[in-house]
């Protein structure tokens, strides 16, 4: 066990910060440190320009999706140097939400089980951040239940034809490509007729429509698809093997551990450190530090259970469900502690506009985008199934749908 | 970077765990619960024969002189089969003691009876209801010789030897705490057995009148030892909780199996599952900081501080909530002397205060952190 850097991490952390600090955009780092987590929005530049610049520099330098194989863009790096890297990139790290999705799981998918062509023509320019990808899998009658989903892929010559709908699609509205599950045959068990493909965007009959959330920002989309026609080329697996396809999407999304999973709570401690009461600082309250201690311990219990997991990857083992404890654990704990930065500023912490609120209303950007971190990439309930289940061994719920043809299942129209 | 114990380690951790799983069953724990013993005489020297009580003492003081990694998976072993013999007390404790602070004859004529079996420590450092503090601490030293009451003392009525925190001053200030070593037997002491919630564990008020006692470390620095002490052994203990609580989740798991009801496995309702979900997430988070405080441990290093307080408000939290949810899901059984529930419920809130409530360590986890923001 050492929990420090060994000569060649050393080594290889003071390369990375000589880079960062020769390249990263240092005119924004006033404003990434002030600006929510997770939701970032900058008010001096374009969000996404500013991350699509930070991309391709990263690109050029060799430092983008690190772990991936050179070939493909990436430099070939060890888990352990990714999470170096993560550590330094620091507060430029939030320039790279729109490229996440497809480093993490688009591309590892086509690594997977694109021709080596494509692979050489997507690939590099997903690690560049020219292209970016999406991933369509939920739909609005299949969320948590994924593999009831109904978007419908069928045969024609040398294509496929795609009718149907998707949603909570992020990026949709600004990526070039995106993976694609459909059902190709609906008379046998869900789970057995799917097929997954990648699909450009920009294919006619396409449409995606941005959808206004609950906090008032537009990241998710519905997109929509009216006769689409893909190549066979671009499909992914083979016919009916869409579910395990997706799997494999899923376990690389696990693989991708390490990553830090924001919780809010350096926020909450740094804030409580300045904030006056009546009774003198925040965090001299006796109440207020038991709060900050829990999800101290948290915090740290979670960055230490990623590192372990990272160990593990390290000697060659797979990652498991065990690290759905991540997401579990960070999207509650920042909604509690965004409800708990509010309750210390009294009835002013109702007020957003960031002129007039603490530390810029970040808190307030916290709390209303934070119910969505608790649904995303998998609710609450289901990551509590997904741990009970495979990693205490406890038994699957009951489905009445398991054996069923896709098309005899009840839905709210036929029962 | 690394996070996982050796192989090597692990090897060591499973030799425990066998042993433990035949010489220490819920039965030898009962006996002592019980009261037919006050500690298990034959489990103790076991354990000291396995090598497993000395194993960070240094060679020289008659023991593996392997390290404090080794220590943690032995004491996350003890705690896993609740032990019932005087390991937090001896090895967390007043070995520890010692090690940071007794001179080399101290060492030598106490740390090779540790690590054999032979001797029994423990460290008095409360004096009734309230946490660490030096304000706290009445007890007098004057003259080379010890006035008060000492209580709670864990296995104070068994042990043979006693590191007392005790006032050499009245300025006012820490530096009039000391550290003193007192051997039980030599007279002056009377140690009265205290019914406490985990009789498989003894705690003792110890009076003392006119009480021979030898300094340990320097005269005015027992406040800062006894400080960095309590670290120490808020790490190994933090092991021993971590134990205990994945041995709850695993009674409570094996019970969800087991159990029908509505014509079910009761561990099929989403109720049971996501209640064992957040027992194995609470038990995950506490394992991976008592890593941290390990490794800090065992390094010396500066973060040992903010990396013990962390690792023991975490392994309490998940040792306390695995322990109650395990009862919960054994229903009405549960709660019933003879299934072994009740012996993790009690051990997991009688660790929990051993050194302090979760408050005060809460109280210092935010210190520390604060300290090194502000650094």
């Amino acid at each position: 066990m050492d929990f420090g850097d060994t000569p060649q991490e050393a080594a290889f952390r003071n390369e990375v910060r000589q880079w960062i600090d020769a390249n990263a955009p240092k005119h924004l780092e006033a404003e990434l440190s002030k600006s929510s987590i997770g939701r970032v929005k900058l008010k001096s530049v374009d969000t996404l320009e500013a991350g699509k610049a930070w991309q391709r520099k990263k690109f050029e330098g060799g430092w983008s999706c690190l772990h991936w194989p050179k070939e493909y863009g990436g430099r070939g790096a060890t888990p352990i140097e990714r999470v170096i890297w993560q550590q330094e990139e620091g507060v430029y790290g939030k320039l790279n939400s729109p490229f996440v999705i497809g480093e993490g799981m688009c591309g590892p998918t086509l690594m997977a089980y694109a021709s080596e062509a494509d692979k050489r023509r997507y690939l590099p320019k997903l690690a560049s951040g020219e292209e970016i990808w999406c991933q369509l899998f939920s739909e609005p009658a299949s969320g948590s239940d994924v593999a009831g989903l109904r978007t419908r892929a069928e045969r024609a010559g040398d294509d496929w034809v795609v009718n149907g709908q998707k949603i909570w699609t992020s990026g949709g509205h600004y990526s070039a490509y995106g993976i694609l599950i459909t059902r190709t045959d609906p008379t046998v068990p869900k789970h057995k007729g799917l097929t997954m493909f990648f699909v450009n965007m920009k294919s006619p009959g396409v449409e995606v429509k941005p959808i206004k959330q609950a906090n008032g920002m537009q990241e998710f989309n519905e997109v929509y698809f009216t006769d689409v026609r893909i190549p066979d080329s671009q499909r992914l697996g083979a016919v009916g093997e869409g579910w395990n396809v997706s799997l494999t999407t899923l376990m690389n999304e696990r693989m991708s551990i390490g990553s830090k999973l924001a919780t809010g709570f350096q926020e909450l401690f740094d804030f409580c450190s300045q904030l006056k009461t009546e009774n003198g600082l925040a965090i001299e309250d006796r109440a207020t530090r038991a709060r900050l201690a829990d999800w101290a311990v948290k915090n740290s219990g979670l960055k230490y259970t990623s590192y372990r997991a990272l160990s593990a990857l390290s000697r060659g083992e797979r990652p498991g469900p065990e690290n759905s404890i991540g997401k579990l654990v960070a999207g509650s704990m920042m909604q509690e502690i965004a409800m708990y930065a509010l309750d210390l500023q009294g009835a002013n912490g109702a007020v957003s506009d960031p002129a007039l609120a603490e530390v810029a209303a970040q808190f307030q950007t916290m709390l209303l985008s934070s119910p969505s971190n608790r649904i995303a990439g998998g609710t609450d309930e289901i990551l509590r199934n997904i741990i009970a289940e495979r990693v205490l061994g406890l038994p699957g719920d009951i489905r009445v749908d398991k054996d069923v043809p896709f098309n005899q299942i009840p839905t709210r129209g036929r029962r | 970077m690394n996070f996982e114990f050796s192989a090597e380690q692990k090897e060591l951790q499973d030799q425990a765990r066998k042993f433990l799983a035949e010489k220490c069953p819920p039965r030898v724990v009962r006996n002592v619960l019980e009261g037919k013993d006050s500690y298990d005489r034959d489990l103790w020297k076991a354990l000291a024969g396995m090598g497993f009580l000395g194993v960070s003492i240094p060679e020289k003081f008659g023991g593996a002189g392997a390290g404090y990694l080794e220590l943690c998976v032995i004491a996350e072993e003890i705690g896993r089969a609740l032990a019932p013999v005087p390991f937090a007390s001896t090895v967390c404790l007043a070995a520890e003691a010692l090690l940071i602070a007794g001179s080399e004859a101290q060492k030598q004529k106490w740390l090779p009876a540790i690590a054999s079996g032979e001797a029994i420590g423990t460290l008095a450092l409360f004096e009734g209801s309230g946490n660490p503090s030096a304000n706290a601490i009445k007890l007098a030293a004057s003259g080379g010789v010890l006035n008060g009451v000492k209580k709670p003392v864990p296995d104070g009525a068994i042990a043979d030897f006693a590191i007392v925190a005790a006032r050499t001053g009245s300025s006012g200030r820490e530096s009039d705490i000391g550290l003193f070593l007192v051997d039980m037997k030599a007279g002056g002491v009377d140690a009265k057995p205290i019914d406490n919630i985990d009789p498989s564990r003894g705690q003792a008020e110890l009076t003392f009148r006119d009480c021979k006692a030898e300094l340990l470390g320097p005269a005015d620095e027992g406040w800062s030892l006894l400080l960095h002490l309590l670290d120490r052994a808020a790490v190994l203990i933090a092991f021993e909780q971590i134990g205990g609580a994945d041995r709850a989740l695993e009674m409570a798991r094996d019970y969800a199996l087991d159990r029908i009801a509505f014509g079910r496995p009761i561990g099929s309702f989403q109720a049971i599952k996501h209640m064992l979900a957040d027992m194995y997430v609470s038990a995950t988070l506490a394992r991976s900081n008592s890593y941290f405080g390990a490794w800090a441990l065992s390094t010396n290093a500066g973060e040992l501080p903010e990396a013990a307080a962390t690792a023991r408000v975490s392994a309490t939290q998940a040792f306390q909530l695995c322990a109650k949810n395990n009862i919960q899901v054994h229903g009405g059984m549960g709660f019933t002397w003879e299934f072994d529930c009740h012996l993790y419920y009690r051990r997991s809130n009688a660790l929990a205060l051993a050194l302090g409530s979760q408050s005060y360590w809460e109280d210092a986890l935010i210190d520390r952190l604060r300290r090194k923001n502000a650094a």
